[in-house]
């Protein structure tokens, strides 16, 4: 419950940050701390009271092949969230990187960083 | 002095978007039953301990296709905005000795980390996607450290081209074949003995091919920057 409205409130905070902000770094990084949100919001979705992680060692069960799979049914979270979040961390870092590859390059066009300087690009 | 009052007006209303989910959210004592399934399936019929590498490759593994796709596309659009240039101007500052003699032990013992944990990725937490990410973070450390420190370009490209393009055509094939056969199921290689290296079918020869991709293009996407972020 505290972690989902950490993750809320992180989202909260980096959308606030994406439309207040006027550089376009800090809009990157408000929009990087909106993805930790969201990461985290899926997380707190996924967890299951007293479960641990969905990988079974000896911490879940000694058994092995379909008898450890029926053991281990009643003993871990579900796994599809954090299978969610695992590949979203990868793609979050590369969707950064292509903002920031954005951002070098309005740099060269307009020779600024603010983004009241791209008025042309308004609507 | 009206758009603070917009914006502010916006939040609050994300936030009232968001009150329903956290008043309703309770956090539950038992596994849904598609996560069960899941779990159960994971072991019993791949053989494998790690759950959520059964969903990322084998369970989900069309969306995960999906996912290398975004991937694959961030990193072309990294390419397309930042040209790469034949010849450094040398205004790079030559790393410290510190860093540089630090590279040269630490950087292939962290390559050697990120092999391992996509090549274990159906035992242990990890995989192939913060396997590569890992890879890439000892490139990072070489470029910083080099001045000079180059890729060939021709093979980062052709190799991230060549997977590319495959995995979407596997993906359409996947498809394409849907409910005709057992596309896409890993367990046409043996599933071997529980727990150990080479047994879960094709999942540990999948991870990494998914390690070696993700490693080939945040490398990519780190050299990229770095010879384009220079001043002019």
């Amino acid at each position: 419950m505290i972690i989902l409205i950490t993750g809320l409130l992180l989202i909260i905070i980096g959308f606030w940050a994406m439309l207040t902000r006027k550089n376009l770094i800090r809009i990157i990084i408000g929009f990087a701390v909106m993805d930790t949100g969201i990461n985290i919001v899926l997380v707190a979705i996924g967890y299951v009271k007293g479960k641990t992680a969905p990988i079974i060692d000896k911490a879940v069960t000694m058994a092995q092949g379909a008898e450890a799979g029926i053991q281990a049914v009643d003993k871990v979270v579900d796994p599809v969230p954090s299978a969610l979040v695992l590949t979203a961390i990868v793609i979050g870092l590369a969707v950064t990187a292509l903002m920031l590859a954005y951002a070098i390059r309005m740099y060269k066009t307009g020779n600024s960083l603010d983004i009241d300087d791209f008025e042309e690009q308004k609507w | 002095m009206i758009k603070y009052i917009l914006i502010f007006l916006v939040l609050i209303g994300m936030a009232w978007l968001f009150f329903p989910l956290v008043v309703e959210f309770f956090t539950p004592d038992i596994t849904n039953n598609l996560a069960a399934n899941y779990v159960f399936g994971s072991a019993a019929d791949l053989n494998m301990p790690n759950a959520v590498t059964a969903v990322v490759v084998t369970y989900r593994g069309l969306d995960t296709l999906g996912e290398v796709t975004v991937l694959f596309l961030a990193t072309a659009g990294v390419g397309f905005f930042l040209k790469r240039k034949k010849h450094m101007e040398g205004i790079r500052r030559p790393g410290s000795e510190i860093l540089k003699t630090g590279s040269e032990i630490l950087a292939p013992l962290i390559i050697i980390f990120g092999i391992y944990i996509f090549t274990h990725g159906h035992l242990t937490p990890g995989g192939g996607f913060p396997g590569g990410v890992v890879m890439a973070s000892a490139f990072l450390l070489l470029l910083m450290a080099n001045e000079n420190f180059g890729f060939s370009h021709g093979i980062i490209n052709l190799t991230e081209t060549i997977s590319g393009i495959g995995y979407v055509l596997i993906g359409i094939t996947g498809l394409v074949l849907l409910g005709l056969n057992h596309f896409l199921d890993p367990r046409w290689l043996g599933l071997g003995q529980w727990g150990r290296l080479f047994s879960a079918g094709a999942v540990p020869l999948i991870y990494s091919f998914i390690g070696l991709k993700v490693g080939a293009e945040m490398s990519g996407l780190l050299d990229s920057l770095q010879s384009d972020g220079g001043e002019q």
